[in-house]
Order: structure tokens, then C-alpha cells, then sequence
């Protein structure tokens, strides 16, 4: 695997897609995105935090290919090639019917590739998330917690240049989600990779992005910036932390901020 | 006392009073279920047996059970020989059926355009009664044979196109877009995901068109009539009906009886056998 060996801090990092000016509008009148701007760099943990509705999903849609923006750009730096994206929905979204390491395979599988080509990726993947016991399990014999590990895994196993998460843990309890991110961050310190996380955890988005991106509803559009300055590897020391405590003190003003924005144009 | 020792009776005290009267409960139904209708069905032959002797019912009237299966022993040599031929019938049916089904369906989900060109006709054979279509499908069509098949596959299709249909196209959504953003191609999404999604949707339809291809080729076989060279079950009751040798009659039914059963058995078995490792269906329920 050649995996970069340490992510530069904020500000010295490549480029990797930018976003400019993305408006989208459903059935002609429902305004899901309005004027979004985000550059995207490699390495960045960037949480799109906000209400519900305020098109956090369709951001990632649209960055994902799979709709188009009604105006604007999506530019990836170098162009997109196959594999260089990776999705984790809020469900799991196994196929029943497919044992964990086929789940695992199925990006590869879907470029042509047998499961011998790539049984080390995919063992490795598994490995990754812990799972490399189960790889012969059918996705109901998994807890809720285990089937998103295998979703991370699939996510990961083509190592993109760039991971979506939509709400990824937001169906689990508070237990299984503290876990899944101190590993999903562990992971990120393995392999670099380059994630938007969406979320409408404010706890959760300081806990894991150095970027965090607050966003209004209606339209749905970015209302600021903040970054998380505290340096990685983050683990559950840094949750009790005055630190952490005044910065998602600070998030959550500007996420209340965002929403009274949307009150006062609404007004 | 020794450490095993205690475990065991730390084993045994953690099995309460509720737990073992469940148990017992679960015991008995699973008993139950194959001892009751058992029981029945001997009762219920046993009162047919009684009710003929004590009114003197004449066995061309109402033959004993007994009779029934003396004939059927007797007979067997005829009788075999035409479920020999409805079988066939049947299961040639069946396989038509499975074939023109699912490959309509792959069509329809491959093309909205076509679905809706196409899928009317289908409705219409579908809820049109069989019987008044096979007589003409029997001036149509001069081969015995092929009509017979025709008209047991029209009986037999339709549940396996609609519940095909729609297992095809009840695929999750996010699984859906997970594939476009992998770029399979069309073929790929057809073979890995909407065909392995639609197998229960499939085999609920197999089990239902398992028994009305069987039901479709009694029908034809009366249809046809005793004119020409049918030699099938429900011909044989039509024979036997005109010579008044009701214990025959009895004993054909008796066959096409069995093989619907056997048919339901064999398409139940192949569910389970399929789907048992991930599907909800085939889960046994725990507590
Ligand atoms: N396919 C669609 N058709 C019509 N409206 C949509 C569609 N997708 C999303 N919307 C609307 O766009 C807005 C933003 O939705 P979404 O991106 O799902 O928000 P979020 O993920 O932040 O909760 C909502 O008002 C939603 O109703
Ligand atoms: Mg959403």
C-alpha cells in the first residue's frame, strides 16, 4: 500500500475538488443548495453539521455524481477516476444476501475483479475495522455496530482519495457511536484518507473533523467555517478536555446562530 | 464441592419456572404439528369408512377408503402411467412458466416502455378464466401436446412475472446508488443486485405457479376431452366417470392430490434450502 506518510496541517494541504458556486433546485421550486462553495483538500476530516433539510445530503449527492448541480461546479483536481470515492450511508446498506467479505469485494468486483485478485485488499479492509473473524458471516448475524464497520470496510478497501459519510452512526446508540468514531479515527491515522462527514452532532463533529463546516436551512447553503485546531491522534482523553468542551461550546453557538439566520429570513 | 459442580448448579438454577413451561409449550406444538393432522386424517377416513357401511352406500355410489385403495393397486399400472403423463405436463408447465416469467420480468425492469406495452396482455390472459380460452387454444393448436403445455403455462406465468416484477424493482434505493457510483454496468446491477433481490419475491411466485400449472393441466386435459389421445389423470376420471367406476375416480384423485402436495413440498424445500443463511423468512424466531 503507498499511503502518504503523515498529513500535513491545515493550510499546506493539496487540493483535491472544489466545489463553486453549486446551486440545486428540485422540481423547480424547493431550493436544496444555494451559492455553496467548499475546496476540498487531502486530508481534511470535514463535517458538514446542521439542521435537518439543510442539504447536507444533496451536497453529498452532488459531490458523489449521483445528481447534478442545476448550476455551478464540481471540479476534482486531476479528474475522477474509478475508485476514488467511497459512501457510507446512515444504513449500512449490505446486500443480505452476500457474506461480509463479499460485501467488502463488491467495488472491485463491479471493476471486473475476482475475489482471488483481491483477497489481501479485502482481508486488510476487514482487518482494519476488526472484523477479519467474521468475513464469512451473513450481514444478520451483526450487530448494528458490525454492519457499519463492513460499510466503512467496503468504503475503504479501494483506499479513495475521497470517503462520504452520510449520518453514518446517527442510527446507533451512544455506546457503539463513541466507539466507531475513536476507530474511525484511528483508521484515518492508518490510512490518510480524505472524509466528509455529515452530521447533526455537534459533539460528534468536534470530536472527529479538523473542519467543520455549519450549514442553514432554506435555502440550504453554508453559514460559516470553523476549524478544530487540537492535532490528531485524538482519542477519549481529549472528549473530557476543557479544550473540547469550549469548542463544542463554540460549534454549537454557530450551528444556533445558522438556525436563527434561517428564523430571521423566514421572519 | 468442586468449581464444575457449582457451575452446574448455577446451569441448572438459571433455567427458571417460566423458561421450562416455554419449553415444554414450544415441545408440544412442534409435536403437534405433524401428530394433529394425522390424527385427523385417520378420523376423518375412519368416519367415511363408518358412514358408507352404516347406510349401505353401494361403492358405485361412495366407495370405502378401502376400496379406494385396492383400486389404486389394481389400477396402478393405468393410473401410473397417466400421472406419468400429467406430471410431465406439469412440470414442463412449470418450467415454461419459470422461464417466460423471469424473462418477461428482466425485460419489463430492463424497459418501462416495454412494461407498459406488454403488461396489459399479460393482466388480460392472466384474469381471463382458463377454461373459456382452451377450447380455442385446442382448434388453434393441433399438437395434443403443445396445447395442453399452452394452457397450463398460461394458468401458471403470471404469478411468477408480477412477483418477479416486483422483487426486480425493490431493490434498496441507497444500494441502487452505491452501485452508479461504482459504475456497474447494466448487466452487473441485473446479476449481482436485482436478481438476487428478487429470488424470494421469485420463489413465493414458484410455489404459487408450482401448483397452478398442475391445476392448469387438469384443466386442459377436460378441456381436451376423452376424443383424442389424452391419457392424463384428469382423463382417466372423465373414463371413469362415464363407465360409473366411481372407486376409480376416487383413486386418480387421489394421485393429483399427492402431486400438488408433493409439488408445494419440493418448492418449500427449495426456499428454505435457498434463502435459510440471509433472508427474514427463514428465520427461526428466538424467544
Ligand atoms: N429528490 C428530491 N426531490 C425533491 N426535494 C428534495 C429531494 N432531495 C432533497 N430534497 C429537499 O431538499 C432539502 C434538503 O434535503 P437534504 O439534502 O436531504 O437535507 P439534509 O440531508 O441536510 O437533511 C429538503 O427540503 C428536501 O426536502
Ligand atoms: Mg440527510
Amino acid at each position: 500500500m503507498t499511503l502518504p506518510s503523515a498529513i500535513p496541517p491545515l493550510g499546506e494541504r493539496q487540493k483535491l475538488l472544489e466545489m463553486s458556486g453549486v446551486d440545486k433546485v428540485f422540481n423547480g421550486d424547493v431550493v436544496a443548495l444555494k451559492g455553496m462553495n467548499l475546496t476540498v483538500n487531502q486530508g481534511d476530516f470535514i463535517s458538514l453539521l446542521g439542521p435537518s433539510g439543510c442539504g447536507k445530503s444533496t451536497a453529498l449527492r452532488l459531490i458523489a455524481g449521483l445528481s447534478r448541480p442545476t448550476s455551478g461546479s464540481i471540479r476534482w483536481e486531476g479528474g475522477q477516476a474509478r475508485g476514488d470515492l467511497g459512501v457510507v450511508f446512515q444504513e449500512p446498506t449490505l446486500m443480505p444476501w452476500a457474506t461480509v467479505s463479499q460485501n467488502v469485494w463488491l467495488p472491485f468486483r463491479l471493476r471486473g475483479k475476482g475475489y482471488r485478485e483481491v483477497r489481501d485488499e479485502v482481508l486488510w479492509a476487514l482487518k482494519m475495522v476488526g472484523l477479519e473473524k467474521f468475513q464469512n458471516a451473513y450481514p444478520r448475524e451483526l450487530s448494528g455496530g458490525m454492519k457499519m464497520r463492513v460499510s466503512i470496510a467496503r468504503a475503504m478497501v479501494t483506499e479513495p482519495r475521497l470517503i462520504l459519510m452520510d449520518e453514518p452512526f446517527a442510527a446507533l446508540d451512544e455506546i457503539t457511536r463513541m466507539k466507531l468514531n475513536d476507530d474511525l479515527l484511528a483508521l484515518r491515522e492508518k490510512i490518510k484518507c480524505t472524509v466528509i462527514f455529515v452530521t447533526h452532532s455537534v459533539y460528534e463533529s468536534v470530536f472527529l473533523s479538523d473542519r467543520i463546516v455549519v450549514m442553514a436551512a432554506r435555502p440550504g447553503r453554508v453559514s460559516t467555517e470553523l476549524t478544530v485546531p487540537t492535532p490528531y491522534p485524538r482519542n477519549e482523553v481529549f472528549r473530557t478536555t476543557p479544550e473540547y468542551g469550549a469548542l463544542c461550546r463554540d460549534t454549537s453557538d454557530a450551528l444556533h446562530g445558522a438556525m436563527h439566520e434561517h428564523n430571521e429570513a423566514s421572519a | 464441592m468442586s468449581v464444575t459442580e457449582i457451575d452446574k448448579m448455577a446451569a441448572t438454577a438459571l433455567i427458571d419456572e417460566e423458561e421450562l413451561r416455554y419449553a415444554r409449550a414450544q415441545k408440544r406444538e412442534k409435536i403437534g404439528k405433524w401428530v394433529l393432522p394425522i390424527i385427523m386424517l385417520t378420523l376423518v377416513i375412519f368416519a367415511w369408512d363408518r358412514v358408507v357401511v352404516m347406510n349401505n352406500i353401494p361403492h358405485y355410489i361412495l366407495p370405502r377408503p378401502g376400496l379406494v385403495l385396492e383400486t389404486l393397486i389394481k389400477d396402478w399400472p393405468i393410473l401410473w402411467q397417466s400421472l406419468l403423463v400429467t406430471l410431465k405436463i406439469t412440470l414442463m408447465a412449470l418450467a415454461v412458466a419459470v422461464v417466460g416469467g423471469v424473462g418477461l420480468a428482466v425485460i419489463f425492469t430492463q424497459s418501462r416502455f416495454l412494461e407498459m406495452s406488454f403488461y396489459p396482455f399479460a393482466v388480460i390472459l392472466q384474469v381471463t378464466p382458463i377454461v373459456a380460452i382452451a377450447p380455442l387454444i385446442f382448434i388453434y393448436i393441433d399438437n395434443k401436446i403443445v396445447a395442453l403445455l399452452t394452457v397450463a403455462w398460461i394458468v401458471a406465468f403470471f404469478p411468477i412475472l408480477s412477483n418477479t416484477t416486483l422483487g426486480l424493482n425493490s431493490v434498496d434505493h441507497n444500494l441502487r446508488d452505491l452501485y452508479k457510483i461504482y459504475g456497474a454496468s447494466r448487466w452487473q446491477r441485473l446479476r449481482y443486485l436485482q436478481l438476487p433481490a428478487a429470488l424470494p419475491y421469485f420463489l413465493g411466485g414458484l410455489r404459487i405457479a408450482g401448483g397452478l400449472s398442475l391445476i392448469g393441466a387438469v384443466v386442459a386435459e377436460y378441456v381436451a376431452g376423452t376424443g383424442g389421445m389424452g391419457s392424463g389423470l384428469a382423463f382417466r376420471i372423465l373414463e371413469a366417470s362415464y363407465r360409473l367406476n366411481i372407486p376409480r375416480m376416487f383413486a386418480a384423485l387421489l394421485l393429483i392430490a399427492g402431486t400438488g402436495v408433493s409439488i408445494f413440498a419440493v418448492t418449500s424445500l427449495l426456499t428454505h434450502l435457498l434463502l435459510r443463511k440471509w433472508h427474514e423468512s427463514a428465520l427461526k424466531r428466538e424467544g
